[in-house]
């Protein structure tokens, strides 16, 4: 076999000067012969270690196989015998810590660039006119209820399906999705995409029941009614302010909200859609991972002269994927490091016009292995700004915890279930996600979903607990 | 159409009439380009799988749902939402209400007659051609005070003009439920603060999902940040901060007013092509 190349295929994306104004997503995708060429970087390891990384063991070096032979038929089906959801996936994995962290190659040089293969080959599936059909088991009559159609639901409710058993997914919003539709930008995850995997997995036989806020019309015991194993993938929808002065100023927004506005209810468009948003000028983000990302970089397409992160360690902590933090830096997004907001100054209307902030240096590691960041004192000092997101992170929704008598929760309102197999501490009841394990990622979310609805499938089968 | 403006419409929700207790809302979403709108439920009959809304137009949404009619479907309707009043027999209760908060506060006066207490209803309206639903209001309270501003009908002036005699003739008020313009809301806390008397109001804050997710329905409660879609919409009413609620409501006025001008222009428009 030749000797790989050092650097790996650069996916073609739209300019910075341009794309800070439009919605478009930003990458284009791989053409087929630069998959190609991608595919033939892998060593095919006998014992690959990147199928370690990835928390639902794709069969990586079997799908990037067939891509380096062109058979994109035969690697969308081992790519979708593990993975369900592969387009999206394949966009908003943080790959550099999880499969391509694990790539051998990646010790001496670039690693295999297996999201953006993993997005090829999702994306060319979907064009074709046939799509990889999954054999289904024949119908056991029993009945799985998923609460919330984020990754986790959306899992469960696939691969139930898969296993012969009727699916009822119920979600709270008009769409379903979860974070996918409601959090993650159009120019980062076009909501067609996910609307092609939902449309997917309701073509397998699910049926799917939005408007539906359980624990408020229906109460999970009253589920039971009518099913016999109910899965719960509520998420972690809170939003946590800092709780400082000022903070209900006008124009504070937490990033849900602003995300949600602009995602969701497409208020980019006003007024052709109703929802308002407001368009600030000088716009700072609390916070470093995704959510601050996106919702930066979205502040910027809606018309902002100066969108800025303000986090309070420096940029190697920064949580978010690498090539998000790339794209955001590329279009201009202002990074404030080591600063931490104190209070918010509004005018007399209540709009937030400066905020008063704290320079840090970094301390000694905490607990999750990051310096800690300790304040300055006397470091006071001030930005101007028209619109503030916060972005540090959200809890468990409370709703079905709250209204579930004896399901047991854990210190922060998530719901306590057995990593290896969902299970809950009430009989029937199963749940992952981020409303097990606070704010973590899509893959993660999937990965439990799949591990919960094996599980779901062995208590159907035996009625054991 | 209750009055010049309010409407009461009955929507087929069969899930949300079967649970919805006094005090709940729904969360409706007219059309696909809609926004998601929060609405008190003002009725339900549950074996006809029927709720009940009452709504003032007073924007582009409010007033593109007026212009539905019987028989149209409504894209989404959520709920119930937001926690049930508290309904215990607590003795003697004022229900306070204004202008649209009337309908709201029906179910409410009347559950609270059922429980035992001695309920009397202030309602309070700018002049007496906007009066609403007097009597089923007297159906459901024992005694039953209507003001109006300009002293066209009933008792000249605010209801809190009403509620200060309610207290000063000497009857023991157990507590007190305001539901109205937040400005209402305020002036009765003031009022029944140094009296001591436990008052309740119904926020009704901007708000989106409806579901404790983005934040948007913040309200400063005894000085610490709460939902009201989740942690409310009632609260007591001597601990909210009405003002930082007040302004909060402001936020897209400009908005507010773009989208209800080009709804009216396409209104005007099509109306030209109808004819
Ligand atoms: C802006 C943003 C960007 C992100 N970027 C990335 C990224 O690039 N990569 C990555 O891996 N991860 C990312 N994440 C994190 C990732 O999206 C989440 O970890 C993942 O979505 C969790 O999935 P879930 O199914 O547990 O919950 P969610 O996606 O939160 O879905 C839960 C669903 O349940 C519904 N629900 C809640 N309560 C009820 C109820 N009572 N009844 C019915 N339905 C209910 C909700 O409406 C929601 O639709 C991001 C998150 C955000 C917010
Ligand atoms: C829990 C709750 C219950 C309510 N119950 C009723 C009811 O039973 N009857 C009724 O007539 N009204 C009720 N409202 C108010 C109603 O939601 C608003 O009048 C409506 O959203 C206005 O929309 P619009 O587009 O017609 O007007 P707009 O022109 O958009 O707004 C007019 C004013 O309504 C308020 N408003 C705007 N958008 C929202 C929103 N998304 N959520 C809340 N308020 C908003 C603002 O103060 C704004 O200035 C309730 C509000 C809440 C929070
Ligand atoms: S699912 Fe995510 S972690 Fe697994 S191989 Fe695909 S991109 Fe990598
Ligand atoms: S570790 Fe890297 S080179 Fe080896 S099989 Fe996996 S992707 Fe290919
Ligand atoms: S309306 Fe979104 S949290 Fe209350």
């Amino acid at each position: 076999m030749p000797k790989p190349s050092p650097k790996r295929i650069p996916m073609r994306a739209q300019k910075p000067e341009k794309r800070r104004y439009n919605f478009d997503e930003v990458p284009f995708g791989y053409s087929p012969e630069e998959a190609m060429a991608e595919a033939q970087r892998c060593l095919q390891c006998k014992k690959p270690s990147c199928i370690k990384g990835c928390p639902v063991e794709v069969d990586i070096p079997g799908f990037i196989g067939k891509i380096a032979e062109g058979d994109f038929w035969e690697a969308a089906k081992i790519m979708k015998r593990t993975n369900v959801l592969p387009a999206i996936c394949g966009r908003v994995c943080p790959q550099e810590i999880q499969c391509e962290g694990s790539c051998v190659l990646g010790r001496k040089m670039e690693p295999v660039g297996i999201g953006n293969l993993e997005r090829f080959i999702a994306d060319w599936e979907a064009e074709q006119a046939e799509c990889v059909k999954c054999e289904k088991r024949p119908p056991t009559g029993k009945k799985v209820a998923v609460v919330g159609a984020g990754p986790a639901g959306l899992t469960v409710a696939g691969d139930c399906i898969k296993l012969g058993h009727q699916v009822t997914v119920f979600e709270a919003l008009h769409k379903p999705g979860g974070v996918l539709a409601y959090g993650i930008p159009e120019f980062r995850l076009p909501k067609a995409i996910v609307q092609r995997e939902v449309d997917f997995i309701r073509s397998m036989g699910v049926k799917l029941v939005t408007d539906e806020v359980i624990g408020k019309s229906r109460s999970i015991e009253e589920l039971f009614g009518e099913f016999d194993a109910v899965f719960i993938g509520t998420g972690a929808g809170r939003p946590w302010f800092m709780g400082i002065p000022g903070e209900n100023s006008l124009g504070v927004y937490s990033a849900n909200e602003y995300l949600t506005r602009s995602n969701l209810m497409k208020a980019y468009l006003f007024p052709k859609y109703d929802t308002p948003i407001v368009k600030g000028k000088h716009v700072a983000v609390i916070g470093g991972g995704n959510v601050a990302m996106d919702s930066a970089r979205t502040a910027l397409r809606l018309g902002a002269k100066e969108s800025m992160i303000v986090y309070r360690r420096s940029r190697k902590e920064l949580p978010a994927r690498a090539a998000e933090i790339h794209h955001a830096e590329e279009e201009g997004i202002v990074f404030n490091f080591l600063t931490l907001p104190k209070r918010y100054v509004a005018d007399k209307d209540g709009w937030v016009r400066e905020m008063e902030c704290l320079r840090m240096r970094l301390g000694e590691p905490d607990a999750s292995g990051r310096r800690r960041p300790i304040p300055i004192e006397g470091s006071e000092f001030r930005i101007p700004v028209d619109m503030v997101i916060v972005a540090i992170g959200n809890s468990p929704n409370p709703l079905i915890p709250g209204s579930t008598p004896g399901l047991e929760t854990g210190k922060h309102g998530n719901i306590v279930a057995d990593p290896k197999t969902g299970r809950t501490s009430k009989k029937g009841i199963f749940a992952g996600g981020d409303i097990v394990t606070g704010t973590a990622t899509v893959i993660l979310a999937m990965g439990a979903g799949r591990i919960a609805a094996n599980s779901i499938d062995e208590y159907l089968k035996t009625g054991e607990w | 159409m209750l009055g010049p403006g309010i409407k009461r419409f009955e929507l087929d929700a069969r899930d949300i009439a079967r649970k919805a207790l006094p005090g709940q809302f729904v969360v409706l979403r007219i059309r696909e380009e809609g926004e998601r709108i929060p609405l008190t439920i003002a009725d339900t009959r549950p074996d006809d799988g029927v709720i009940a809304i009452v709504f003032q137009e007073v924007g582009k949404s409010t007033k593109l749902l007026g212009t539905l009619e019987k028989g149209d479907s409504i894209l989404d309707v959520i709920g119930p939402l937001g926690n049930p009043s508290e309904i215990e027999k607590f003795g003697t209760v004022v229900c306070v209400a204004g202008g649209v908060g009337t309908p709201e506060i029906l179910p409410l006066a009347r559950a609270l007659t059922q429980a035992g207490n001695k309920v009397i209803t202030i309602l309070g309206f700018r002049n007496k051609d906007l009066i609403l639903m007097e009597p089923e209001m007297k159906a459901v309270s024992s005694e039953l005070i209507v003001t109006t501003d300009d002293g066209s009908n009933g008792t000249k002036g605010f209801v809190t003009d009403a509620l200060k005699q309610v207290i000063e003739r000497g009857t023991k008020v157990d507590r007190v439920i305001a539901v109205g313009p937040v400005i209402m809301m305020k002036m009765v806390s003031k009022l029944t603060e140094p009296h001591a008397i436990p008052t309740i109001v119904s926020l009704n804050p901007i708000m989106l999902d409806g579901t404790g997710m983005c934040g948007a329905c913040r309200v400063n409660v005894g000085g610490e940040t709460k939902l009201a879609c989740v942690d409310g919409p009632e609260f007591d009413g001597h601990k909210v901060d009405f003002d930082l609620l007040m302004q909060r409501l402001k936020i897209y006025l400009p908005q507010e007013k773009e989208s209800l001008e080009l709804f009216k222009k396409t209104c005007e428009h099509q109306g030209e092509n109808d004819a």
